[in-house]
């Protein structure tokens, strides 16, 4: 406080007119990002009967723990979650280990054929065999219906890669160097001291990939032809979005109101519940991601 | 003549066996790049090398190798499709939307950032603005689903401020969908975007800025002179990665917004792929269709990466 009264002594008017707008504009930003959550949040406690009448923006107006009991109970809900957290942990587990341990060697500048793999990787940045031929290689593989498709397919990330070799460059060559001569192989290297030290941009990658696994919709809508016990809530939510909007559609809404009371407080709850994790977390992450990607623009 | 060639060959062997030897010493970093190389092998060359079905008559049923070749049939048939113009007009115009609008902002978000006034203002600002993006789609399509209907908050603000009279279907009508598609992207990414320009302005040397300010200049002279000439670098890397996705909207997004009324406006390239492909079950002519997609982006890249290594004398590569 003191310092900034120190520092800006003369402040001319144009000054401290575009300071206060700036930081208006910004507050109304801050708010335009938190409202639709609140609202969400909001309408998801209210009793779901009441909450089709509208009206309700800042605070519950019949509070009501009904959706989120409905939701626990649901077993297809229940299911869906089940299969959520699973792909997560493993996914994002298998893709940071992995990922990482890719990375390690080709970090080192006297790998024999960097250049050629790193030509490859970067091919694969820009152009993509596309949706049907790696549909038709999944079916080949077996991973249709398979929980395994979310898992193998992500378990490597070039782009991760690059950021991960940016990093392991940045450790000092000494203390691998004195492991070395310790007589500690490779493998024992790399688990017992650049993993260790590499915290930061495991944390970035964990939650690159993390989020990834999260949020996506499309692995289970795409891969789980005939196995709709394996699909993940997001999976679930879009069903129950799609269906909402072509009910819409139908412009038939006395019908809605009166049948799908409980799909839109289940939906709306389902939401809550899926955003509030990733919401709790990336906060605490935020120092390590922002130096993450900015390591991936920079690129090799 | 002979003399000189034998002597390179000699040359190339005992290189050849210098390699293998620097191979076999270290044999175990080598062991740990092998499965990434064999995954990159399988789950993004394999696909590459499926595409050769788009160039035959393939059925889900029988292997690729006994499929009959059709050369550029469906090439031509995608040409020659009803919806080609319209699903070429959309792709490119929310991607035009989304690089001529879209681009600016997170840039004008981080210089207005970066000049805000109190370091914990602006840390909550900046973590406040990337919740958006950490929220996937399908919530974000459930909440504008609502918001957007006749009922919804929007219609509901907007004859509050008498911007409308009647209520509005947003999501109901063709015309609206671009802007909603804009809108919502920006809404989602401006705070995540901006992450990199506001790194690369923290890195501008604090010197010019003072003898910036010793000669004179103002604020809005600061970030035009200092500021903007600095983050060059970033912006152009930025351009050229935008521009090779002008064909590349986004997928999750599309699909969740798109429905049966507003489609006409909404089909793009990839749910276009999608709802041939996989609804109707004619991958044959969904790969072709992707295809030019894939190769049309590659050319888009490659021209962007030149013309801004010429104009700005930076590249990706």
């Amino acid at each position: 406080m003191k310092i900034n009264k120190h520092k800006h002594i003369k402040r001319s008017r144009g000054a401290v007119i575009f300071d206060t707008l700036n930081a208006i504009f910004m507050v109304l930003l801050c708010f335009l990002c938190v409202y639709p959550i609140w609202y969400v949040i909001v309408n998801s406690f209210n009793d779901a009967k009441d909450a089709m009448m509208g009206g309700i923006y800042w605070w519950p107006r019949k509070l009501s723990l009904e959706n989120y009991r409905t939701v626990f109970a649901d077993s297809s809900v229940a299911q869906a979650f089940k299969v959520t957290i699973g792909k997560t942990l493993l996914g994002t587990a298998l893709n940071v280990f992995f990922t990482a341990m890719v990375a390690y060697p080709l970090s080192k500048e006297k790998l024999v054929g960097r250049k050629f793999y790193m030509a490859m990787g970067t091919i694969t940045m820009f152009f993509a065999g596309g949706m049907i031929p790696t549909f038709i290689l999944f079916k080949q593989l077996h991973l249709l219906n398979n929980f395994l498709v979310y898992i193998i397919p992500a378990a490597f990330n070039f782009f991760n890669l690059l950021i991960f070799i940016n990093f392991f460059r940045e450790i000092p060559a000494s203390l691998e160097e004195s492991a070395e001569i310790d007589g500690a192989s490779v493998w024992k290297i790399f688990m017992r001291i650049i993993l260790p030290l590499s915290k930061p941009v495991l944390a970035t990658i964990a939650l690159f990939a993390g989020v990834g696994q999260w949020n996506d919709y499309w692995g289970g809508l795409m891969y789980m032809t005939n196995r709709v016990d394996l699909e993940p809530i997001q999976t679930f939510l879009y069903r129950m979005v799609a269906q909402v909007q072509s009910s819409q559609m139908a412009n038939s809404a006395t019908n809605i109101i009166a049948a799908d009371t409980t799909s839109t407080s289940i939906k709306l709850a389902a939401m809550v519940i899926t955003t509030l994790p990733i919401c709790c977390v990336y906060p605490f992450l935020q120092k390590y991601f922002v130096k993450g990607m900015m390591v991936g623009a920079v690129k090799e | 003549m002979s003399k000189t060639v034998t002597g390179v060959r000699k040359n190339r062997k005992t290189s050849f066996s210098d390699t293998l030897k620097k191979w076999w010493g270290q044999r175990y970093l080598q062991l740990m790049v092998l499965p990434g190389i064999l995954w990159m092998l399988v789950f993004n060359y394999l696909p590459m090398g499926g595409i050769i079905i788009a160039f035959k008559k393939f059925k889900i049923t029988k292997s690729i190798s006994e499929a009959p070749w059709v050369g550029f049939r469906y090439f031509k048939e995608f040409f020659q499709d009803s919806n080609f113009k319209d699903v070429m007009v959309n792709t490119l115009g929310i991607s035009l939307l989304k690089l001529c609008i879209g681009f600016a902002l997170p840039i004008i978000f981080a210089l207005l950032l970066n000049e805000l006034r109190g370091m914990r203002f602006k840390k909550v600002t900046q973590t406040i603005s990337y919740l958006p993006h950490f929220l996937s789609w399908v919530v974000l399509g459930g909440i504008m689903t609502t918001w957007l209907s006749k009922e919804g908050v929007i219609n509901d603000f907007l004859m509050m401020v008498h911007i409308l009279k009647e209520p509005v279907s947003f999501l109901g009508e063709p015309k609206y969908f671009w802007g909603v598609a804009l809108i919502s992207d920006i809404w989602k990414e401006l705070g995540w975007s901006a992450i990199i320009y506001l790194a690369a302005i923290t890195g501008v040397d604090q010197q010019i800025y003072e003898a910036a300010t010793v000669d004179g200049a103002g604020k809005l002279q600061k970030i035009f002179y200092v500021t903007l000439p600095s983050i060059t670098g970033t912006i152009a890397i930025m351009l050229i990665l935008q521009v090779s996705g002008l064909l590349n909207s986004n997928f999750d997004q599309i699909l969740i917004l798109k429905n049966q009324v507003n489609v006409a406006r909404s089909q793009v390239i990839d749910t276009y792929v999608y709802q041939v492909g996989m609804t109707l079950g004619k991958y044959s002519y969904a790969t072709a269709v992707g295809l030019f997609k894939s190769v049309i982006a590659l050319m888009l890249l490659l021209i962007a990466n030149k013309t801004c290594k010429k104009l700005l004398g930076r590249s990706l590569y």
